[in-house]
C-alpha cells in the first residue's frame, strides 16, 4: 500500500515466517517509514485526525445500537434512557452525538487545504475523487444518524430530504415511496434508516484505505506542491509525522472535550427533545449545521427541481475539479490572484452556513436573507466553472522554489 | 466455423462454444435479475401499511372558521370549515394567474345530492414542496401567509383559501385526497 521501496527487514523466525505467507508486518512497517515531505504544515494533521473521527463514531456506535430500540414507539424514549439511565450513557450519546459534528468540523477543514495547495491536481485525481466520494457518503450517516433519535427535527429533516427524492419527474412519488416504504415517514422508514446507518460507517472506512492508498501511490502533494526530488526532501513518517499528527490530535481533543463536556447540545437543535410528530410541523426548520450551505443553496432558487439540481451539482462540482483547474501550479502560495479568489470562495461558504440558518425572508443589513444566498450560490458556482478555468490561463505565478528543502531553508519565497 | 488442432480427430467448434458462452451469460444475467427483483421490491409498501388505507370523517363536528387535522396515512388530513368571506375570496381569483390552475369549485367533491359545499375544503395537508405541514392559525406566532390560507414554515410556500399555491417554491396546489360522501355529513377519506 506504500509504493516506496520496501526497507523492512524481519529479525527472527516468526517474522521471516510470516514475511514469506503474509507480509502484513512489512505493510506496517512500510507504512511507518513512508517517506513523507519534510514541509507539511499543521494543515496537513487532519488526515489523522479523520481516521480518529471515524473509528470513535464506530465504536461509540457499535455501543449506543446496543441499547437503541429502532421503533416508532420507542426510539425517543430508548435514546433519552441512554443519557439517563444506561452506565456511562451520558458520556457515550453526546460522544457519538457531537463526534459527527467534529467529524465534519475536521473533513471541511481537510477540504479547503486540499483546494488550497492544489492537492487534487495530477497525479493526484484519485486521491481527491475518492475523498469527494468519503464526503458523500458521510453526508448519507450523518442524515441517517439525525433520523435515529426520531425528535422532531428527526422527523422532519427525514421527510424534506426524502421530499428530494419527490421532485423526480414522473417517477419521483413512487420512488419516494419506495425508500420510505411507506406512504409518509414512519416505522418501515426508522428501521431501513438504523440499518443503513450501521452499514456505511464500514462502506467510508473501505473507501478510507483507498484513498490512503491512492495517496502512498502518488506520493503526498505539500505546501509547495513540488514533488520531493531526493531523500532530503522527505522524512521518514513515523516518528515525524505520527508526532506531529498526535499533538494535533491532542489539540482537536481539547476542542471536542470542550464542546462535549460543556455545550453537548449546542450543535443540535432544541426541538430534536421534542418526540417526532407527523401532524406539527416546527415553526423553523434547519438540517445540522455541516448541512447548512447547501440548504442555503436549495431554497436559493424559487423552483423546487431546479434548487435540489443546484444543491446535488454543488458537490458534483467538486468531483470534476481537477479538471476546471488549469492551472499547472498546485499550490496557491505562488497565486497571488487565485488566492484572493481562493479566499473570497471560503467567505461564500461561511455566508452560504450563516443562511442557511435563517428564514429566507428574513432582513439582513437591508437585504432579504435569500438574496445573500443567491449571491453566495453565484460564487460558489462561478469559482469552480469560470474563475479556476480562466485564472490558470492568465495569471502569472510566482517563481517556484528549486526544491522543497531549497523551500524549507528560505532560500525562495514562500 | 471448425478450427482443426494438430491431433486431427480433436475438432474445435467456435459456434458451439459461443453458444454455450452467450447461453451461460443469459442464464446468470436472467438469475441475477430474478434475484434482485425481491431484493428491490421489498422496500415498497408492504401489505399492512397499503391496507390501512380509509379513515371517516364527521363534517358537522368541524364548526365555522375551524380546521381538523386527521391523520391519513402517516400524514395529516385537513377539513377546513371555511367562512363566507374566505369562500368569496377563493372563487373571485382570476385562475389564470396560477401557478397550478385550478377554480375553487374544482378542488370540490358533490355530496350525495349532487351539490357542492364550499364550506368544507378537504386537503392533505402536506407541502407540495418538501412535505412539511402548512399552518393556518391566524396569530403572530404561526401566520397564515400572504393569502389568508395556510403558509409553510419550512420554505415560505404561501396558500390561499382554497389551498392553491400562490407564492414561494412549492410547485403545485395542495392536494386533495381521493374522498366521497357516504351521508350527508359523513366522508371517507381514501
Amino acid at each position: 500500500m506504500s509504493g516506496h521501496p520496501s526497507t523492512y527487514e524481519p529479525k527472527n523466525g516468526f517474522t521471516k515466517w510470516m514475511d514469506q505467507r503474509l507480509p502484513i508486518i512489512r505493510m506496517g512497517a512500510d507504512f511507518m517509514t513512508y517517506p513523507s515531505p519534510r514541509n507539511l504544515n499543521y494543515w496537513y494533521t487532519f488526515g489523522g485526525i479523520l481516521t480518529l473521527c471515524l473509528v470513535a463514531q464506530i465504536i461509540t456506535g457499535i455501543i449506543l445500537a446496543m441499547h437503541y430500540t429502532p421503533s416508532v414507539d420507542a426510539a425517543f424514549e430508548s435514546v433519552q434512557r441512554i443519557k439517563r439511565d444506561v452506565p456511562f450513557g451520558w458520556l457515550l450519546q453526546p460522544m457519538h452525538a457531537v463526534g459527527a459534528s467534529m467529524f465534519f468540523f475536521a473533513v471541511y477543514i481537510h477540504m479547503f487545504r486540499g483546494l488550497y495547495y492544489g492537492s487534487y491536481k495530477a497525479p493526484r485525481e484519485m486521491v481527491w475523487i475518492l475523498g469527494c466520494v468519503i464526503y458523500l457518503v458521510m453526508m448519507a450517516t450523518g442524515f441517517l444518524g439525525y433520523t435515529l433519535p426520531w425528535g422532531q427535527m428527526s422527523f422532519w429533516g427525514a421527510t424534506v430530504i426524502t421530499g428530494f427524492f419527490g421532485a423526480i419527474p414522473v417517477v419521483g412519488e413512487s420512488v419516494q415511496q419506495w425508500l420510505l416504504g411507506g406512504y409518509a415517514v414512519d416505522n418501515a422508514t426508522l428501521n431501513r434508516f438504523f440499518s443503513l446507518h450501521y452499514l456505511l460507517p464500514f462502506v467510508i472506512a473501505a473507501i478510507v484505505g483507498l484513498h490512503v492508498w491512492a495517496m502512498h501511490h502518488a506520493g503526498q502533494n505539500n505546501p509547495v506542491g513540488i514533488e520531493p526530488k531526493s531523500k532530503e526532501d522527505t522524512l521518514s513518517f513515523h516518528p515525524y509525522y505520527t508526532a506531529k499528527d498526535f499533538f494535533a490530535i491532542c489539540i482537536f481533543l481539547l476542542i471536542f472535550a470542550y464542546f462535549l463536556f460543556y455545550y453537548p447540545d449546542s450543535l443540535g437543535h432544541a426541538d430534536n427533545y421534542i418526540e417526532a410528530d407527523a401532524l406539527e410541523t416546527p415553526a423553523h426548520i434547519v438540517p445540522e449545521w455541516y448541512f447548512l450551505p447547501f440548504y442555503a443553496i436549495l431554497r436559493a432558487v424559487p423552483s423546487k427541481l431546479l434548487g435540489i439540481l443546484l444543491m446535488f451539482a454543488a458537490v458534483a462540482v467538486l468531483f470534476i475539479l481537477p479538471w476546471l483547474d488549469t492551472s499547472k501550479v498546485r499550490s496557491m502560495r505562488f497565486r497571488p490572484v487565485t488566492k484572493l479568489w481562493f479566499i473570497l470562495f471560503v467567505i461564500a461558504c461561511f455566508v452560504l452556513g450563516w443562511h442557511g440558518a435563517l428564514s429566507p425572508d428574513d432582513p439582513v443589513m437591508g437585504v432579504k436573507s435569500v438574496w445573500w444566498s443567491r449571491a453566495a450560490t453565484l460564487y460558489y458556482f462561478s469559482f469552480f466553472l469560470i474563475i479556476l478555468p480562466v485564472m490558470g490561463l492568465i495569471e502569472t505565478p510566482k517563481d517556484r522554489p528549486d526544491s522543497i528543502t531549497k523551500s524549507v531553508l528560505g532560500e525562495a519565497s514562500s | 466455423m471448425s478450427v482443426h488442432t494438430e491431433n486431427s480427430h480433436e475438432v474445435i467448434d467456435e459456434d458451439k462454444r459461443d453458444f454455450i458462452y452467450i447461453a451461460t451469460g443469459t442464464v446468470v444475467a436472467a438469475g441475477a435479475a430474478g434475484l434482485a427483483w425481491p431484493l428491490v421490491m421489498q422496500m415498497g409498501k408492504a401489505a399492512d401499511t397499503l391496507a390501512a388505507g380509509a379513515i371517516e370523517i364527521d363534517l358537522s363536528k368541524v364548526v365555522e372558521g375551524q380546521q381538523l387535522k386527521m391523520l391519513w396515512r402517516g400524514a395529516p388530513v385537513f377539513v377546513r370549515h371555511r367562512t363566507a368571506a374566505e369562500i368569496a375570496e377563493a372563487e373571485s381569483v382570476d385562475v389564470s394567474d396560477l401557478k397550478d390552475p385550478q377554480t375553487d369549485d374544482e378542488r370540490l367533491v358533490p355530496n350525495p345530492a349532487g351539490k357542492l359545499e364550499p364550506q368544507y375544503l378537504v386537503m392533505v395537508g402536506v407541502c407540495t414542496h418538501f412535505g412539511c405541514i402548512p399552518v393556518a392559525e391566524q396569530n403572530k406566532v404561526k401566520p397564515q401567509g400572504e393569502f389568508g390560507g395556510w403558509y409553510c414554515p419550512c420554505h415560505g410556500s404561501h396558500y390561499d383559501t382554497s389551498g392553491r399555491i400562490r407564492k414561494g417554491p412549492a410547485p403545485k396546489n395542495l392536494k386533495i385526497p381521493p374522498y366521497e360522501y357516504i351521508s350527508d355529513t359523513v366522508i371517507k377519506v381514501g
